[in-house]
């Protein structure tokens, strides 16, 4: 099916903000089911059948909260930090390819532009922190920045590597490069991508400001970080915006390593809607992988956050960057010459 | 330099055994009973507040109003009165009150009773609004349960 242009971008815009919202409040429902079994219990289950109802009801509570702004406030930086979280995740969707033919828009820089996208999330933080006028938001939001810039490093290095072995930047087409089976995805590339696969995952959680590295929203020690003067929706859109970045960071790592909206096996087909349901699949594994270690490994501190990024991270990726080149402009000439 | 490889792979490794722990406790079955909804019997050891025996075949309480229940109460908090029926010999019970509010729970009561007639009930479920609530009429009780 075909559709004239500006319906066909009224449908991805639509469709894509309600699969936004729809993960972002049963994805909440998911957390607190795999949080209350992790820790031995049943999560909810009082409204509706499992709880289903559950995110119904808490959108209803948010929405009918007061939009409380405290005094002293920037008003500007307050209310356009939470669309700057929310905006930019949002218009990362565009270039994910969700199958085949299903993308919004199949540009070629699609890769560059969601990094782009991406750290704008942080400057809502930032932004969120600072005109709060609140020291807890303010501390969240420089530990925020530095915990980003210190992750958006080896993010990329990986993201290089992965550029150089697919020589694209077109997220579709590095999809269509690791078709016919499971073999081919750029996960069994070389004997290093799985490590540069864990870089990337690793990085991806720290960039989300996603447990174990959810520094920014230390209740602990900060109430609530960044969106400690936050009511009603104002919170929710920080909280939806959370979601909609992780659903990015996991579609990155299933599009860049794990073969996309292919099949895994070649006798089974990815044509059409099944190519959505692979893609889908593979992301909310990851998703359930991403809350699973979070209700694993309790926060790290700052220095342990940053210590694993400039020591550990960022060495082992440019090594892999390094050894990846080696083997693709070296190998050739090997077993060319043999 | 040694040192640095040991920690990466010792850490790596110990995150991985960290997700198969958590795993395990995920995939177990919950053990948790939903409380309002389905409640646990108590085991046949449990100290709830004192209830009357009633006789096996007759249902009426086994109670000989000899008070010594009322005697041994620390707190005064049992009133039991009984009468004697016209050419009848024993007396019967007419009324057994538990002022549950002073009730300490101590035992003393069933302890005394000679002819087992009161006993520890297994009813944990004593929420109540008022203090009205916890005067039990243990006859009225007694008559409920035997139907």
């Amino acid at each position: 099916m075909t559709l004239t242009e500006p319906w066909r971008v009224l449908a991805f815009l639509v469709g894509i903000i309600a699969f936004v919202a729809l993960n972002a409040a049963y994805l909440v429902w998911l957390e607190r089911k795999v949080a209350g079994h992790i820790q031995g219990r049943i999560g909810p289950k009082e409204v509706g059948p499992f709880g289903l109802l559950q995110p119904l009801a808490d959108g209803i509570k948010l929405m009918s909260k007061q939009l409380l702004v405290p005094k002293g406030v920037d008003p500007l930086l307050f209310k356009v930090a939470p669309l700057l979280v929310l905006v930019p995740a949002v218009m990362s969707f565009v270039t994910i390819p969700f199958g085949e033919n299903l993308v919004a828009r199949n540009i070629d820089i699609g890769l560059l532009m969601i990094f782009a996208f991406a750290s704008v999330n942080v400057m809502g933080l930032l932004l969120g922190g600072w005109g709060s006028n609140n020291k807890y938001a303010v501390i969240s939001a420089a530990r925020a920045v530095s915990q980003n810039v210190a992750y958006e490093i080896p993010m990329l290095i990986t993201v290089v590597t992965m550029i150089m072995l697919t020589s694209t930047m077109n997220l579709n087409e590095m999809v269509i490069q690791q078709g016919g089976g499971i073999l081919n995805w750029h996960f069994f590339a070389n004997p290093l991508m799985p490590f540069a696969f864990l870089i990337f995952f690793v990085c991806a959680l720290a960039e989300t400001n996603r447990a174990p590295f959810d520094l920014g929203e230390a209740e602990s020690e900060l109430i609530a970080g960044f969106h400690t003067e936050y009511s009603g929706m104002g919170f929710g859109v920080f909280f939806m915006g959370e979601y909609a970045n992780i659903i990015i960071g996991c579609s990155l790592a299933v599009i860049l390593f794990l073969g996309g909206w292919q099949s895994p096996f070649e006798f089974l087909s990815d044509q059409g809607l099944w190519g959505v349901f692979w893609f889908l699949a593979k992301v909310y594994f990851l998703i359930f992988c991403v809350m699973w270690i979070r209700w694993t490994y309790p926060r790290t501190t700052l220095w342990g956050l940053l210590n694993l990024s400039w020591k550990i991270l960022i060495p082992i990726s440019l090594l892999i960057l390094l050894l990846t080149g080696a083997m693709i402009k070296v190998w050739p000439l090997i077993t060319g010459a043999s | 330099m040694s040192g640095y490889f040991k920690e990466l792979f010792g850490g790596t490794k110990s995150l991985f055994v960290g997700l198969g722990i958590t795993f395990k406790y995920m995939i177990k079955p919950v053990v948790t009973v939903q409380y309002p909804h389905e409640t646990l019997v108590m085991p046949p050891r449990f100290r709830g507040h004192i209830e009357l025996v009633g006789d096996e075949e007759t249902g009426a309480p086994k109670c000989v109003v000899c008070g010594m229940c009322q005697k041994a109460c620390p707190t005064n908090c049992i009133t039991l009165t009984g009468e004697k029926p016209e050419g009848g010999k024993k007396k019967v019970l007419t009324g057994y009150i538990l002022n549950f509010t002073t009730c300490s729970l101590c035992g003393l009561c069933v302890e005394s009773c000679k002819f087992d007639a009161i006993t520890f009930s297994r009813d944990y479920n004593l929420a109540g609004p008022r203090k009205d609530a916890y005067i039990f009429d243990l006859k009225k009780r007694l008559e409920e349960k035997s139907g």
